[in-house]
């Protein structure tokens, strides 16, 4: 070939256009409840077989419940049912002006423990926390996921697009080539789902428990190889901001059950 | 496909630089493969079929399917295995396990002897390739034996 060169620079640009489907459109969302068994589809639907609403219980309980003798509960600020809150998991993360940050539901709910309540917040992944998120997730159960419009939010979003596509760990993968490129193919025995977070915290039938959407990113990054973001990183909180974005309008469907 | 035969086009140009990298022995490309064997000796196929097989060791069957009538869930990312080694010489199937990268830049297979280009990999797995010189001589011996993309496929 007389010009190796531009051909090169021909292929590159090709190959560039040819990988990846890229992001996904909205109307072709889908949750990974569509992906999922009839068996353990039934089981998400049928409040009285979801292991995820025993969490929602404990968390009714704690929401009424002082944290200790003098301290007022959830429910004397926020209502005795809950439904003060409904919408509101639909919109998380949101900006908050009081630590002038992006922050997600957990990290609210720790926020008015902390300062509302004068408690001690509940731990990551602790049962209480789980609980707790899972009551007020419930409440915007099948309300589409609707990102707020705040400007402030968009470097955090932008943050979390840059880590969904980029590379990373041992074996060089990215978010973005399973959940955007090969989502409803097979990666050995498990379904690829798009990878939605419309359903935590959710009950894990690999876990036989509850976990947060951080404890399943820590699960991909694992299979990954590559060194997890620690819970409550600001990291995991843009990685959350895109996802919503990703999401919308999916419905919220906490608390989910998942292979 | 047109990218690639450019790309592989390009390779021939950069014909036989050797590359080393941090710890790792050095190899030779010439045009789409590796000639030499990275350990100086030819590797043993059971021994590769079993790394192969192994989804925390080779983790191939995570992406590709292949004549393992043995093992349920296989992957559906990638091509099937079945009769590669009569499709690529043994130099070429020893690059494209090497560091795929040379061949298809955007490829998602892991580079599986190679450290360059990583980010925030697990403390577990740092600065050590994801299979030895000696396991993939061993993998590049097993997928030799994969002659026929017929029969090789049948469980
Ligand atoms: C003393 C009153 C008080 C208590 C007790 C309290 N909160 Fe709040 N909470 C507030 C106020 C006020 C806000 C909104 C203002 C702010 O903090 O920015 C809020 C905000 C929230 C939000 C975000 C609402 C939104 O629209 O963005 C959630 C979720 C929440 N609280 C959950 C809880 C939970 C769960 C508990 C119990 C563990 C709790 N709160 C206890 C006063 C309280
Ligand atoms: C090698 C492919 C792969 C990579 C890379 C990967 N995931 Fe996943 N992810 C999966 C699979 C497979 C599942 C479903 C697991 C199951 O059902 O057993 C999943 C599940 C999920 C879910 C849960 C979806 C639901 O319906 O509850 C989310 C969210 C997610 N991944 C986000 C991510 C993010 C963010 C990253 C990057 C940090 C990532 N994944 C990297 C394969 C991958
Ligand atoms: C994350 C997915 C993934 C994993 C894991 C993976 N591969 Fe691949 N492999 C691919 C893809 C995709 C291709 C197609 C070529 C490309 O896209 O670069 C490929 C191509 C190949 C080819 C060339 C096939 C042909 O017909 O020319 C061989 C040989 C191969 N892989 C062997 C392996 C072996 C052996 C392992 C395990 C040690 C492995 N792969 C692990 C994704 C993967």
């Amino acid at each position: 070939m007389p010009h190796p060169a531009p051909a090169v620079f021909a292929a590159l640009l090709l190959a560039a256009s040819a990988a990846g489907a890229g992001e996904i459109a909205p109307a072709d969302r889908r949750s990974g409840f569509d992906q999922m068994g009839a068996e353990t589809r039934a089981i998400q639907r049928d409040d009285t077989a979801n292991p995820g609403m025993l969490a929602v219980a404990d968390g009714a309980e704690l929401w009424a419940r002082p944290p200790a003798a003098g301290a007022p509960a959830c429910a004397d600020c926020h209502g005795a049912d809950g439904t003060g809150l409904r919408g509101v998991a639909a919109r998380y993360p949101a900006w908050d002006a009081r630590s002038d940050r992006p922050i997600d539901l957990q990290d609210r709910i720790r926020q008015c423990r902390r300062d509302r309540q004068g408690a001690v917040p509940p731990a990551y992944e602790s049962p209480d926390l789980l609980a707790l998120t899972a009551f007020v997730a419930l409440q915007s159960r099948g309300e589409p996921i609707r990102p707020p419009a705040d400007p402030r939010l968009d470097r955090g979003r932008a943050e979390g697009r840059a880590l969904f596509a980029g590379r990373m760990g041992q074996l060089g993968l990215s978010c973005a080539i399973c959940h955007d490129d090969n989502w409803g193919r097979r990666l050995g025995a498990a379904a690829i789902p798009q990878g939605h977070p419309t359903g935590y915290p959710l009950y894990r039938l690999e876990w036989q428990g509850l976990g947060s959407l951080q404890r399943r990113l820590r699960n991909c990054m694992t299979g990954m190889r590559a060194e997890p973001f620690a819970y409550g990183s600001p990291e995991f909180v843009a990685l959350e901001l895109y996802l919503a974005a990703r999401a919308a309008p999916l419905p919220v469907e906490t608390p989910a059950v998942r292979p | 496909m047109r990218p690639r035969l450019a790309a592989g086009l390009a390779l021939s140009l950069m014909a036989a630089t050797a590359r080393a990298e941090g710890g790792l022995r050095p190899y030779a490309v010439v045009g789409d493969a590796i000639p030499a064997s990275l350990t100086g000796a030819p590797g043993d196929p059971a021994r590769g079929r079993a790394i192969v097989a192994d989804r925390t060791r080779g983790l191939c069957l995570l992406c590709h399917a292949g004549p393992f009538p043995e093992e349920r869930f296989q992957g559906d990312l990638a091509p099937n295995l079945a009769g590669v080694g009569a499709r690529r010489s043994p130099g070429a199937l020893r690059l494209r396990l090497v560091d795929g990268r040379v061949l298809n830049p955007d490829t998602i297979m892991p580079s599986y002897y190679s450290l360059e280009g990583l980010a925030r990999v697990g403390r577990a797995w740092r600065d050590r390739p994801i299979l030895d010189a000696a396991e993939i001589e061993d993998v590049v011996a097993f997928l030799g034996t994969l002659r026929d993309a017929g029969t090789d496929a049948k469980p």
